[in-house]
């Protein structure tokens, strides 16, 4: 077209590749897989419960309980990391989606409660004769999971739609989001809502028919969570390693820049904030049947906080950050909080402040290099 | 100033995407003469007029260097043709057909008027090439960009816009450690992946070096012909360098048009700016 472009620079240029996985990236996945599908499993169920490498019921729910986190973690890298949109009410959505599965969970105890009664206790106790409306069809486990995905999924929809197109942004999204989990909380803590109060769901007998407690059910749950986590990974990486990756993160370092070559932030910021959401909600599903429990506590302030320390502290913008800070700290928390209780906190302030100090690209940080 | 010109970004580019959805914009008419044509256009701020009866015609294909003293009105032109500013009075035409009037901001870029700011604003964490290709013209919604791929004509097009402005040994670059002036080239290499057909430079060469200085001119004149470029700017030995037809704006209306030297020549222009 010109005669003053140089022929090697109009052939030189070969298509980048956006690997969703680099090669390292799925051998350390094939690992992963193998780890949490057949080690584990095999560890937990088929080694006598005295042999050195078993193991225990302990570790397995703990595991899983972590794993539930990262998918969490994954979601929030998403959002925060990549779109630069700090959401301090993710575990609104955490809770929303535990709830979901906790309703399935509650009708499948059937008549074994305290009262024998068809209802759960807790609505026995209120008087209550048959189930409010919005419990319909939650007998179904398909339709529980329909839940899972939909509560939290509009919700954010909703909420993102008006708070993206009214531009809010930054600290005032985050103080937000911090209200909306607030406020949810409080709501979910009134007992006549319909969801226990203030304790929650609890006691469950069975899942798909299978007694939860089961070493072989809480194998599977574990093994499910596994597969959600490196699904969840995988997905996320498939949209940041896109065009769609590029544009988040564009946005994230100049929006008005962006509006002017002709996206529209909107869509974009709408389309993850959702699907953060989402993951949330299934996080949360699979977590409340291997903990045994889901109260409003999920959805207090701090404990939005926590999911962003965790990212945080792993590394913002890596996702592979965002799992290792949420085993990273949740490993920490576990140990902390049966060695010194009353320290934890403290003690969760200080990686806070170390982190932001000392390693603004947090752990993964320390391994990358620097991009020239 | 540059406050302003953030909040238009804000308020202004709001729909911009919107339109930038629809991927076919009008098309530009020149086949009889003129890609821009202005007459009479006055623009008040408070009863000060701005612009004051500015009537202008650029050719197609055309290299145009607008000069003037501080205040004369050029920005407020350029705000003017990319519908930032409605003229209280005159006429505004893109084309034969396109009545600049009746369309917002972001519809105007989208029918082919693209236009530099003075500070250049590009994704400084993105490679250069990066910068290029969010840039490219082409499907922007969300589900287009999930499976963009590259076609080997968008490869030829970030390749020649590479080579246009000098940063083809920087494609993998982080744009942020770019100079000054690399930085501009690459704001006007973003400007040009969008294919406008109408480009304004305001003050393109302000901070640079004198070396990039007269590179730029050099990337404005080969931009010349497969665009029309009307060039804001102060600096005269780029004037100079790159003018082929030059007009001098005083108190919001044209004072001389015409080449260079005839211009510099002018005793009315070396009173109001040149001669001070
Ligand atoms: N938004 C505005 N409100 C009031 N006055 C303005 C505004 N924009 C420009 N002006 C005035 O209009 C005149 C022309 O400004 P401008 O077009 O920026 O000049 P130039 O770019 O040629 O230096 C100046 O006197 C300026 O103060
Ligand atoms: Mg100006």
């Amino acid at each position: 077209m010109n005669a003053t472009i140089p022929l090697r620079l109009r052939t030189a240029l070969n298509a980048p590749v956006h690997p969703v996985l680099t090669r390292r990236g799925w051998i350390a996945f094939i690992v992963a897989a193998y780890v949490l599908f057949v080690l584990v499993p095999s560890a937990h169920l088929l080694l006598p419960a005295n042999h050195p490498m078993h193991l225990s019921e302990y570790f397995v729910t703990l595991t899983g309980k972590i794993m539930c986190y990262a998918i969490v973690a994954l979601a929030m890298d998403l959002i925060w990391g990549y779109a630069g949109i700090l959401s301090l009410g993710h575990g609104l959505f955490f809770a929303l989606g535990g709830y979901a599965m906790g309703m399935y969970l509650m009708r499948s105890i059937g008549g074994e409660g305290v009262y024998h009664s068809d209802l759960p206790d807790f609505m026995v106790f209120l008087d209550w004769k048959t189930y409010p409306w919005y419990w319909s069809f939650t007998d179904h486990f398909a339709y529980a999971a329909a839940l899972v995905v939909l509560v939290p999924g509009v919700l954010a929809f909703v909420f993102g739609y008006f708070a993206f197109r009214s531009r809010i942004k930054g600290v005032y999204f985050s103080i937000i989001t911090q209200a909306l989990t607030y406020a949810f909380m409080l709501l979910f803590f009134r007992n006549d809502t319909g969801f226990g109060g203030n304790n929650g769901f609890t006691d469950f007998k069975r899942i798909l028919g299978f007694p939860i407690t089961a070493p072989s059910t809480r194998v599977a749950l574990f093994a499910a969570t596994g597969v959600a986590m490196l699904g969840a990974l995988v997905l996320c990486r498939w949209i940041v390693q896109s065009k769609v990756g590029r544009v988040l993160t564009a946005i994230r370092d100049a929006e008005s820049r962006v509006m002017f070559i002709g996206y529209n932030p909107l869509y974009y910021k709408l389309a993850v904030w959702t699907l953060s959401a989402v993951l949330c909600g299934i996080a949360g599903a699979l977590y409340v049947p291997q903990v045994g429990i889901i109260n409003p506590g999920e959805m207090s302030p701090a404990n939005s906080i926590e999911i962003a320390i965790w990212v945080a502290v792993g590394g913002r913008g890596s996702l592979v950050g965002a799992i290792l800070g949420a085993f990273l700290v949740n490993g920490a928390k576990s140990w902390f909080t049966q060695a010194f209780p009353e320290f934890w906190l403290f003690f969760l302030g200080l990686i806070f402040i170390v982190v932001t100090l000392f390693l603004p690209r947090g752990v993964v940080g320390l391994f990358s290099r620097k991009r020239s | 100033m540059s406050e302003t010109m953030h909040s238009a970004v804000d308020t202004g580019v709001a729909n911009a995407a919107q339109i930038g959805m629809r991927l076919a914009g009008p098309a530009v008419d020149t086949t009889h003469g003129p890609i821009l044509y202005l007459e009479g256009i006055t623009v008040s701020f408070d009863g000060f007029r701005a612009l004051d009866d500015l009537s202008l015609t650029i050719e197609d294909g055309e290299l145009r260097c607008i000069i003037g003293p501080n205040g004369a009105g050029k920005t407020t032109m350029m705000d003017v043709i990319t519908g930032k500013t409605r003229p209280d009075a005159g006429t505004a035409f893109f084309g034969q057909t396109i009545d600049l009037s009746t369309l917002t901001e972001a519809e105007i870029a989208h029918a082919g008027i693209g236009r530099k700011f003075q500070k250049p604003t590009v994704f400084e964490q993105h490679s250069v090439f990066e910068n290029l290709e969010l840039a490219m013209k082409t499907d922007k919604r969300v589900r287009g960009t999930l499976s963009a791929r590259f076609s080997s004509t968008d490869l030829d097009r970030i390749a020649e816009t590479l080579a246009l402005i000098q940063l083809g040994n920087s494609a993998d670059r982080a744009a942020g450690l770019l100079s000054h002036g690399q930085k501009q080239w690459l704001e006007i290499g973003m400007l040009l992946m969008q294919e406008p057909r109408l480009l304004l430079l305001d003050e393109p060469v302000a901070g640079m070096t004198d070396d990039e200085t007269m590179r730029t001119a050099e990337l404005c004149q080969t931009l010349a012909g497969r665009h029309s470029v009307i060039v804001v700017e102060h600096d005269m030995d780029f004037i100079a360098k790159i003018a082929r037809k030059v007009t001098v704006l005083h108190e919001g209306s044209v004072l001389a048009e015409g080449p260079m030297d005839v211009v510099q020549a002018d005793p009315r222009v070396i009173e109001v700016y040149l001669g001070r």
